[in-house]
C-alpha cells in the first residue's frame, strides 16, 4: 500500500499543476524554434517547398474569386433589349417604358427611338447603301432594360425576360446572359480545380513534413531511445516533433500568404490599367481574413498530421515500447 | 520486491536464452548475477526494466505483474526501476547536468526541483564539479558515474545495473560497487549482473548464477 502510494507521487499529474504543465509547453515551443533556426538552410528550404506548394491553389482561389466579382459587375449591367412592334411608335413606346420603371425587378429603363436606332446604325458605317433603298425605317423602339441587380440571377432574368415577351407591344427580347452563365460555369470548374490541386498539394505538404520530421527523428533516436529507457511517455517525446511539424505549418502557410500577397500587388497595376481600358475601376483584392484563416489553420493541421504520422510510426516500431 | 515465477525468453534465431527463471528479493537486498558471456543476464534485467517481455511465466515488481501491464503504463514503471549500461548510455551533445535531469524533465518536474535534485545525485557521485562537462570530456568511471546518477535521480525503488564496471581497471570498479552499497543501506533494491567475481565474493552478497538460461545457483542471503 504504501509503495502504491509512493508511485502515485512519483508519477505526475500534470493536470494538478497547470503553471508547470503550461510553462512545459511554452518551453517546447519555443525550443523547437530555436531547434529549427539552429539550420537555417534545411528549414527554410523545408518551409520553401511547403510554401510554394501552398500558394498555387492560394492563387488560383485569389483569381477566381477576383474574376467573380468582375463578373457581378457584369451582372448589373446585363441589361435586357426589348424590341417592340415595327408598328408602336416612339409616344406608344414612351407609355411602355413608363409602365415597365414600376415593375419592381427593374432598376431603369432606357427608351432607344426608331430614328436613334437609325441614327446609330448609319454611325456604324458600311450600310448606307442598303438603307437608301428603303422607303421607311425598318428598325423597332428598342428598350433597354436594367434589371434590379439584387435579383439579378439567370433564373430570375430569364423569368423578367419572359414576362417582357408576353407585353402585347414586344416583339422579341434579347438578353445577354448566356456567355455570363457559361463563364460562371467555367469559375465554378476551376475553382473546383484549385479545391482538387489544394487537396493533391495538401497531401504533398502532408508527406513533406512528415518525411522531414522522420529524418529528425533518425538523428534523434538515440536521444529518444534514452528517453524511453528513463520513463518517458509518448506523449512527451511526440511534443516536440509535432510542435516542429506546427510551426513549419505555420512557416510554411505564412510563405504562402506572403507569395500570393507579393503577386497581388504585382498585379495590382496592370490590371487596374486593363480596366481604366474598359471604362471601369477594378482593384485586385488579395486573400482575405477568412482565407488567409483557412491557409494558416490547414497548414499548421497538415503539420501536426504529418509529424504524429511519423512519430507514432517510428514509436510503434521501437523495440522499447 | 521482484518476483520472477517460471519465466522463458525465447529468440526465434537463437532458442530459449531464459528456461524456467524463478526467483525473489526482498525490498532493499542487494543481489549480484553473474554467468558465462550469453548465460541470458542482460536478458534478465532488460524483462524486469520491461525493454522486453517474457515468452512465458510471471514477473512481479513491487506486486505489480509485468505480463498484464498495458503499454501506456510502461513509463510509469520503468520510473520505478533505474537502469546502467555498461556503455552508459549517456547523450554526448549534453551536459552532465542535463544528462542527470533527463527522467525528472520527462516527469515533468519542475525548474528548481530538477536543479536541487540533480546536484543532490552529482553529490552522492562525487561529481558535483562536473556538471558543465559533456560526457566526452569525461573519464570512463567519471561516466559510469553520471550514468548512476541518471538513474538515481529519480529516487527509484529498484536499480539494475548491467556489467557497470565492464571498462574499468580494479580499483574504480571497486568505487562504483561502494557507491552501490550505499544505495543498498538507504533501503534500494539492486540487482547487478557482472563478470567481476573477485569483487562479488570481497562484498559478500546474494548471488545468483546463470548458466545456458537457467538459475544454476543461488547463494541465499547473506
Ligand atoms: N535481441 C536478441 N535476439 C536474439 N537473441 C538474443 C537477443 N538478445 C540476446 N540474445 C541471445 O540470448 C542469449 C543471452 O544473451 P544475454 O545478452 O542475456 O547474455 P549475457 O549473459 O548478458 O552475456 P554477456 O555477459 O556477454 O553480456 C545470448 O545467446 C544472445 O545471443
Ligand atoms: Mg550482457
Amino acid at each position: 500500500m504504501a509503495n502504491k502510494r509512493a508511485v502515485r507521487n512519483r508519477s505526475p499529474r500534470l493536470l494538478d499543476r497547470p503553471g508547470i504543465w503550461f510553462n512545459h509547453h511554452l518551453q517546447s515551443i519555443i525550443a523547437t524554434l530555436g531547434r529549427l533556426m539552429d539550420t537555417p538552410l534545411p528549414t527554410g528550404m523545408t518551409i520553401a517547398v511547403i510554401g510554394i506548394s501552398l500558394s498555387l491553389p492560394a492563387s488560383l482561389y485569389v483569381m477566381t474569386e477576383n474574376l467573380r466579382t468582375m463578373a457581378g459587375g457584369w451582372d448589373q449591367s446585363a441589361a435586357v433589349s426589348l424590341f417592340l412592334k415595327l408598328e408602336t411608335s416612339d409616344k406608344d413606346a414612351e407609355k411602355v417604358a413608363a409602365r415597365l420603371r414600376a415593375w419592381p425587378e427593374i432598376s431603369q429603363v432606357h427608351l432607344i427611338k426608331r430614328d436613334q436606332a437609325l441614327a446609330e446604325f448609319r454611325a456604324l458605317g458600311g450600310f448606307e447603301e442598303a438603307l437608301e433603298q428603303l422607303k421607311s425605317n425598318p428598325l423597332p423602339v428598342v428598350l433597354a432594360i436594367y434589371p434590379n441587380h439584387f435579383n439579378a440571377s439567370p433564373e430570375n432574368l430569364e423569368r423578367l425576360r419572359i414576362r417582357l415577351l408576353n407585353l402585347p407591344e414586344s416583339d422579341f427580347a434579347r438578353m445577354d446572359t448566356l456567355w455570363l452563365k457559361r463563364f460562371q460555369a467555367i469559375l465554378d470548374l476551376v475553382q473546383s480545380a484549385s479545391m482538387l490541386l489544394g487537396g493533391l498539394l495538401g497531401l504533398g505538404v502532408l508527406l513533406i513534413v512528415g518525411n522531414t520530421i522522420r529524418l529528425e527523428i533518425l538523428n534523434r533516436r538515440i536521444e529518444i531511445e534514452i528517453m524511453e529507457l528513463v520513463g518517458a511517455t509518448h506523449a512527451f517525446i511526440r511534443r516536440p516533433f509535432l510542435y516542429t511539424g506546427a510551426w513549419y505549418g505555420l512557416l510554411g502557410g505564412l510563405t504562402a500568404w506572403l507569395l500570393v500577397s507579393i503577386a497581388v500587388l504585382l498585379l495590382q497595376r496592370p490590371v487596374s490599367r486593363l480596366a481604366t481600358l474598359y471604362r471601369s475601376e477594378f482593384d485586385l483584392s488579395g486573400l482575405g481574413l477568412s482565407a488567409t484563416g483557412v491557409i494558416l489553420g490547414g497548414s499548421i493541421l497538415l503539420g501536426l498530421i504529418g509529424s504524429w504520422v511519423a512519430v507514432n510510426r517510428h514509436l510503434e516500431t521501437s523495440e522499447l515500447s | 520486491m521482484i518476483r520472477f515465477e517460471h519465466v522463458f525468453k525465447r529468440y526465434p534465431e537463437r532458442g530459449e536464452a531464459l528456461s524456467d527463471i524463478g526467483f525473489e528479493m526482498s525490498p532493499g537486498e542487494m543481489v549480484f548475477l553473474t554467468g558465462h558471456s550469453g548465460a541470458g543476464k542482460s536478458t534478465l534485467l532488460r524483462l524486469i526494466g520491461l525493454l522486453e517481455r517474457p515468452s512465458r511465466g510471471k514477473i512481479f515488481v513491487n506486486g505489480r505483474n509485468l505480463a498484464s501491464m498495458p503499454r501506456r503504463q510502461i513509463p510509469f514503471h520503468r520510473r520505478q526501476v533505474g537502469m546502467i549500461f555498461q556503455d552508459h548510455r549517456l547523450l554526448p551533445d549534453r551536459s552532465v547536468f542535463d544528462n542527470v535531469a533527463l527522467p525528472l524533465v520527462v516527469m515533468g518536474l519542475g525548474h528548481k526541483e530538477i536543479g536541487r535534485r540533480v546536484r543532490a545525485a552529482l553529490d552522492q557521485v562525487g561529481l558535483l564539479k562536473r556538471e558543465r562537462a559533456t560526457p566526452v570530456a569525461l573519464s570512463g568511471g567519471e561516466q559510469q558515474r553520471v550514468g548512476i546518477a541518471r538513474a538515481v535521480v529519480a529516487r527509484p525503488p529498484v536499480l539494475l545495473a548491467d556489467e557497470p564496471t565492464g571498462n574499468l581497471d580494479p580499483d574504480l570498479s571497486r568505487e562504483i560497487f561502494v557507491l552501490f552499497e550505499r544505495f543498498h543501506y538507504v533501503g534500494v533494491t539492486l540487482l547487478i549482473a557482472t563478470h567481476d567475481l573477485n569483487l562479488v565474493s570481497s562484498m559478500r552478497h546474494r548471488t545468483i548464477t546463470l548458466d545456458e538460461g537457467r538459475v544454476v545457483d543461488d547463494s541465499g542471503d547473506w
